[in-house]
Parts: C-alpha cells; structure tokens; sequence
C-alpha cells in the first residue's frame, strides 16, 4: 500500500511525540480505508481538539478539526448532509468521554453511520497530562497527584449500553488487528465504535513509571486477550480485544430517507 | 512461489527525516532486521533476515517506514 | 406559485421564510419561546425533502448545522436565552471557519432560566460579543411577520454573501403575536445561492482566499476538492499556522469583511423622520410600540418620529449619527437596560440628548411606558 497517497507529506514530520501511539492509529486508519478501495473523495474526518484531534490535519480526506468533544455532533451534520460519505471521528478519551461523553451516548443510540475512533491514552495529552475519566482509579496525572479517586469509564460497556451497534477494541501494539477491525467498523452500516488503547509516553507513561513507548506496548500485550480466546477466559481481570458488539441495526439516515420517500408518497 | 519471490523484491525503506527513533520497530521486528543508528534513527540492517512482514511499517507511529 | 396569505405566528414566519430561502437542513433542541420553530420544520422539512434533526442539546445543534451547512446545505437552528448561550462556542467556530449558517434567538427574559414566557431583548450584546475572541457579527431583527419574514431570507442571503453565520435576534413578543402574513410568489424576494468555485479538479483550491469582490467561494465537503475546516488560525487552504501574520490577516480579514460592510448591510425603516424634532430608535417588537407612540403623538401634532433597525449588528453607526443630527431628542426604546441604547449614545454627535425608555421587568413595553419617559425627557414631569 501507498501510505503516502492518503498524507498530506508537507506537514510531516509530524507534530505528536517521538512513540507516540497515536500515529500508528493513524497509519492503521490510512490502511483500513485503502483496503475498503474508498475514494479520498467520499472520505471525511472530524476531529474535536486534542494531540489525537491532530489526525485530521495530516490526512488528505476532506477533513475538519472542530471543537473539543463536538466533533461527533458536527459529524451528524455532515451525514445527515451527505448519507453517501463515509465520515469518520477520531477522538481522544476525554474528547469522547468527557467533554463529549454526552454526543457520544446519543449518537451511538441514533445508529447514524459514523465511525468513531477513540484513541484512549488515559490521559489529557494536549494539555499536559492531566486525569481523564479513562485514567485508571489510582493512577496519577498532573491533576490528581494522590492518584485518580474516581472509577473510570469503559468505553465499550459504555457505548454497548448506548445502543451502539458496533463496537470493537485494540491497542498500538497490535496495529494489524486495529486495521482490520477499523475496516470492519468503517464498513458497518451503523454507529460503530473503535477504541484504540494508544500510548502517550510522554505524560501518561512518565507520571506513571509505564516506561517509553515499546514498555507502554508490551503492557498492551499483557494486559489484553482476544474475546472469547482461553486466554481471556482464564483471566477475567484481562481487557478484551476485537469486534465485542456487532448487531444489524436501522441506521438513521436510511431511516429518515425511508421516511422522506413514504412523505412524498402521499401528498398532504 | 510466486508471492515469496514478490516479497523478496520488497524493500524496507525507512525515512530518516522523519523517524523519531522511538525504537518501537527495532522493539518488535520478529526477525531483529532493525537496529537504531549513531544519529538515533532506525535502520534496516538485516535485509537478509527480514521477511518483509511489515510489521514495522504497521508499527512505526512516524509513517517513516514503508515496503516497497 | 401565486402570493399566498396566512394567519400566522412569527416562529411560523421565520419557518416560511427559512423555507422560502432555501432551507434544507434544520437541527435543534426545543426551548421556549422557539420551540415552534422546531416543532413546525419537523413537520414540513422531511415533507419537502429536507432534514430535521433534534440534537442533545443546542451547543451540539449548532454543530450538526455547520457541519451539513459544509456538505453544502442552507442550515438554520433556532433557540432561545440559555441555549443561546449554550451555542457561542460553536458560533465562535462558524465565525472562524467562514461558514454560512442562521442562528434564531428568540429572545426571553434573563439572565440563566430567568423568564421563560416573558418578553425581552437582553441578548443584544451577546449576540455581539457572547462568543469570545475579536469577531464581527451579523444580527438582524424584526417588529412585524411580514419583516420577520424577509428578515429570514435576509439572514440567509447575507451568511451566504458573507460566509458567514448570521443572527436573527427576535423576542417573544414577535415568536408569538399572531397576524397576517403575505407569503411572496418565487422569485419575488432575492434568494442568494452559494457561491461556488469555478476551479477545476487538480487546481489548487483556497477554502480561504477571498476574491476581488471579497466573497470566497466554497467546495462542498465530498466534491473535487479536499482541504481542511478549522477553528485555529489558518491559512487560505484553512491549514493552521501561529504564523503572526496570518493570525493578524485573518482577523483583520473576519471583522472588515463586515464591519467596513456596516452601512450597506444596514437595514432599517423609518416613519415620520423629516421633521421628527424628537426621534425614536428601536426595534423588534420594542418598535410596534415605538410606532404606534409616534402616530398617536403625530395626530396631535407632535413632531416624532421613529428609526426602526432591522440590522443591529454590524451596527449602522453612520445611519444612526444622521438620523440623530440636529434632533432636539433621541429616545432608544427596548427592553435591557440599554445595551443599544449605548451604541447610539457612540454614534451620536450629542451623545447627551440621547435617552432611554425601557423596561426589563419581562412586561411588553407600552407607548404609555415611552410616554412616560418622554415627558420627564421633555422636561413635562410625569
Ligand atoms: C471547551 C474546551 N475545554 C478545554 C479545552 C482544553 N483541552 C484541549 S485538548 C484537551 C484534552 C485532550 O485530551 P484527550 O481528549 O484525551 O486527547 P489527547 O490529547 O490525549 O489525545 C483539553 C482539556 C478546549 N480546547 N476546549
Ligand atoms: S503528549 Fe502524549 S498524546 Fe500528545 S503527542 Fe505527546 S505522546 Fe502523544
Ligand atoms: S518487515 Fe518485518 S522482518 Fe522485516 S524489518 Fe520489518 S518487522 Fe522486521
Ligand atoms: S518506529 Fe518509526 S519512528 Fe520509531 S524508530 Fe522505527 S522508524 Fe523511527
């Protein structure tokens, strides 16, 4: 594949840290959208504001890097504008579930066909490294210096009980099954949701002795399993990986066009 | 036969303007093909060992590396 | 399509004209005095093949309506006092992006829940400056359906002249007075289209330089041309930069653009202005009130005379200047405690004759209550 066709090259290298998990996100994003054979035409990206906000910028789609946790709602926008184009929404944790927690619940419970990729470092990096409501209880960030006192969400069981229709997770590490399951999100006829466990070495891993990038990764590797592999069954205290919710649903927009064309059917 | 000859003709082509030598590529190449040079950027030392996985481009959170 | 009269609501007016513009995306949360604007679109956009949405709430409303109005769609939202405040964010960002768009605030009694049914014009200065940052803006107003009405299609007209979002700022006094309303024949008030570009595929294409004429013409998210939407400072392919510079052109480029524009986009009316010795300035449905003083006071001889402002915002300050020159009295009639009232006092040469009637205790102001002031104005006591 020609990773450089879906760049914009003028802008690298980039701007996110050396070992910064959220590039390689990028790139598997780059590779699921090439092997859906779409056209940089019929692709748009939205991002909200964040170091994962920055994806947008360096990929020649049409893209938009909008305000902090909105971006799902200017995606519905787009969609709704045009249903034919394939939109999707990388986020940062507390892009998606902070600030923007409440978009996300509602957009995973429309069913709109939006691909929503959350780049869960556990921690605000843009702004420094404070807690995020994915930062793990006990962990610490620049604004929690005792350590995270409040449980922390889980992105899946969250979007699952918002409705949403399609919900799969990875991590940096294993970069390979991230594209894939991106492709399979992207191709999913409804809400879908993609969280990526992505390393910010420079915050997350220094105020918590996680190591550089490559330590940050291995943890990936240990601390997750397949769903429905031995591994996870064994070790219930595991993070599962792969598609974990995938249900045909009624996708909003078709359902709004079926309600235009029964409309127009009957005259008033 | 065919697809493993096309695969030798791959090459692993690291950009070094935009390597950051963050080491995951030479961390995770299954075949220690990578190493990092004098200057901190990866290099594809081991040709002869690599078997053009791509793991390493897949990896490389810089988009430096490709196999062409 | 021959004229069509109704008996209407002014959020109904609004509606038909939104419709007459062109509107073919509506997404919004539902708060009074406005909710009839949303309750009525969800009725006839799908009926006329356009879009409806109801959002989570008004910040992400305005949202949804940048973004369709990027896929090329006229995109209106509506609401009132608390999501109005809700939506400056996302307003700040139309402004930055350059992206058409018509925002109604049906103006009610505030601050915060304040007076939910009750009439007001408190948000004038909010409209100006509720989102943060140096920006100009446009807000147009109205008294009557028949201006609500124009003023709609005006306020579509000039986002998309402009590229900009554009404010009609109503109260709840004109969302709810019922009359009659004359819905023009197609064609007979002036629809502008988008402006599109004429580059071809593969030319290199700028989101963000203005032509000689100042418009800027726009791609439609998912046509030939691909370039980025921001709220950072960018440059003309809307790529950010922290080049000073820049920042310095395109600030300078997002106020002047209207600002330097104050008195051709200047929309007002004026009744008995010629040999007004004292002169009434005001608008919405303040001015119905303003009117109806000044031709009960006529019939009895008194020189008066009214301004009516449809544009507040850019405020037509060399319009009003004119208008004050050589008055004995300039009387600014609204409800807040004079938020235009000090844009006039700016603009007038005798800042000192310029007063104010108003009322803010959420009761229409009456010709009685402008009567009122006029006497002490006029040194007649109360
Ligand atoms: C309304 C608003 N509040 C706060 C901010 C400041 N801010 C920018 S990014 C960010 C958090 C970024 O963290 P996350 O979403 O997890 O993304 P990351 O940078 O870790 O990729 C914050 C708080 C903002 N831009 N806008
Ligand atoms: S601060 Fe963290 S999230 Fe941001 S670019 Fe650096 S490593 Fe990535
Ligand atoms: S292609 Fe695979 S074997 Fe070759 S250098 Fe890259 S990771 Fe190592
Ligand atoms: S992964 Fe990429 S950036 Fe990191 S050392 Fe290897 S080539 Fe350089």
């Amino acid at each position: 594949m020609n990773t450089r066709r879906y760049i914009r090259e003028r802008f690298f290298p980039h701007l996110w840290c050396p070992g910064c998990g959220h590039g390689i996100v990028m790139s598997a994003l780059v590779g699921a959208v090439d092997s859906l054979g779409l056209s940089q035409n019929e692709v748009v990206v939205i991002s909200g504001i964040g170091c994962s906000s920055r994806m947008p910028g360096y990929l020649d789609f049409h893209t938009m890097h909008t305000l902090h946790g909105r971006a799902l709602a200017f995606a519905t926008g787009v969609k709704m504008g045009r249903p034919d184009l394939t939109v999707i929404v990388p986020m940062g944790d507390g892009d998606a579930a902070a600030i923007g927690g409440n978009h996300l619940i509602h957009a995973a419970r429309r069913n709109l066909d939006l691909t929503a990729v959350v780049l869960n470092n556990r921690i605000y990096g843009m702004t420094g490294g404070q807690s995020s409501p994915t930062t793990p209880e006990g962990d610490r960030s620049t604004t929690a210096p005792y350590g995270v006192l409040d449980p922390s969400f889980d992105l899946v069981e969250l979007a699952r009980g918002a409705g949403a229709s399609f919900v799969a997770r990875s991590t940096t590490y294993h970069a390979q099954e991230t594209r894939e399951l991106l492709a399979a999100a992207i191709a999913h006829q409804g809400f879908s949701l993609v969280e990526v466990l992505s390393q910010c070495p420079t915050y997350y891993g220094r105020k918590n002795q996680g190591g550089d990038a490559v330590a940050m990764m291995k943890t990936f590797k240990q601390i997750t399993a397949p769903a429905g592999s031995q591994r996870a069954a064994q070790d219930p205290g595991l993070i599962t990986r792969g598609i974990l919710v995938q249900e045909p649903r009624t996708e909003y927009c078709a359902a709004y066009g079926e309600l235009v064309r029964e409309l127009s059917g009957h005259e008033e | 036969m065919e697809s493993r000859s096309l695969k030798e003709e791959l090459s692993v082509l690291i950009d070094v303007d935009w390597c950051k030598g963050c080491g995951i590529c030479v961390a995770f190449c299954p075949k220690q093909a990578l190493s990092l040079d004098e200057h901190g950027k990866a290099r594809w030392t081991g040709p002869e060992d690599c078997v053009r996985c791509g793991l390493c481009q897949m990896r490389c959170p810089d988009l430096a590396i490709e196999l062409r | 399509m021959p004229k069509e009269t109704i008996f209407a609501q002014g959020n109904e007016a609004v509606v038909q004209g939104a419709l007459y513009a062109g509107l073919d995306f509506y997404a919004g949360y539902p708060i009074t005095p406005s909710t009839e604007i949303a309750e009525i679109l969800a009725q006839r956009l799908p009926q006329a093949g356009g879009r409806f949405i109801q959002m989570e709430d008004e910040l992400a409303s305005l949202c949804a309506v940048i973004g369709a109005s990027l896929t090329g769609l006229k995109a209106m939202t509506a609401t009132s006092g608390p999501g109005f405040s809700l939506m400056q964010e996302a307003l700040g960002y139309a402004v930055m992006a350059e992206v058409p768009c018509v925002v109604v605030n049906v103006q009610r009694g505030g601050p915060s829940t304040g007076m939910p049914t009750a009439v007001a014009q408190g948000d004038v200065m909010q409209a100006r400056w509720g989102t943060h940052g140096d920006h100009a803006i446009i807000a147009l107003t109205a008294s009557n359906l028949a201006d609500v009405f124009l003023m709609t299609v005006e306020a579509f007209n000039l986002a998309e002249t402009y590229r900009t979002p554009v404010i009609l700022l109503l109260d709840e006094v004109v969302g709810h007075m019922r009359e009659k309303l004359v819905i023009p024949g197609p064609g007979e008030v002036e629809v502008v289209q988008r402006l599109r570009t004429s580059v071809p595929e593969g030319t290199d294409y700028h989101p963000y330089l203005a032509r000689e004429d100042g418009r800027l013409p726009m791609s439609d998210f998912g046509g030939v041309h691909r370039f980025n939407v921001t709220g950072l400072v960018h440059d003309m392919w809307g790529f950010p930069s922290n080049d000073p510079a820049v920042a310095y052109g395109l600030l300078h480029h997002l106020v002047d653009k209207l600002e330097n524009r104050a008195e051709t986009l200047a929309r007002y009316q004026d009744f008995f202005c010629d040999d007004a010795e004292v002169l009434l300035i005001s608008y919405g449905s303040a001015a119905r009130s303003a009117l109806h003083l000044v031709e009960q006071r006529r019939a009895r001889g008194m020189k008066i005379g009214l301004l009516e402002l449809n544009t507040l915002w850019p405020f037509p300050a060399q319009t009003v200047r004119k208008y004050c020159r050589g008055r004995g009295h300039v009387l600014v009639v609204e409800m807040n405690r004079g938020q235009l009232h000090g844009e006039v006092q700016k603009a007038a040469e005798q800042p000192e004759r310029v007063y104010l009637a108003n009322r803010y205790d959420g009761v229409f102001i009456s010709h009685k209550d402008i009567m009122q002031v006029l006497h002490v104005v006029l040194g007649k006591g109360v």
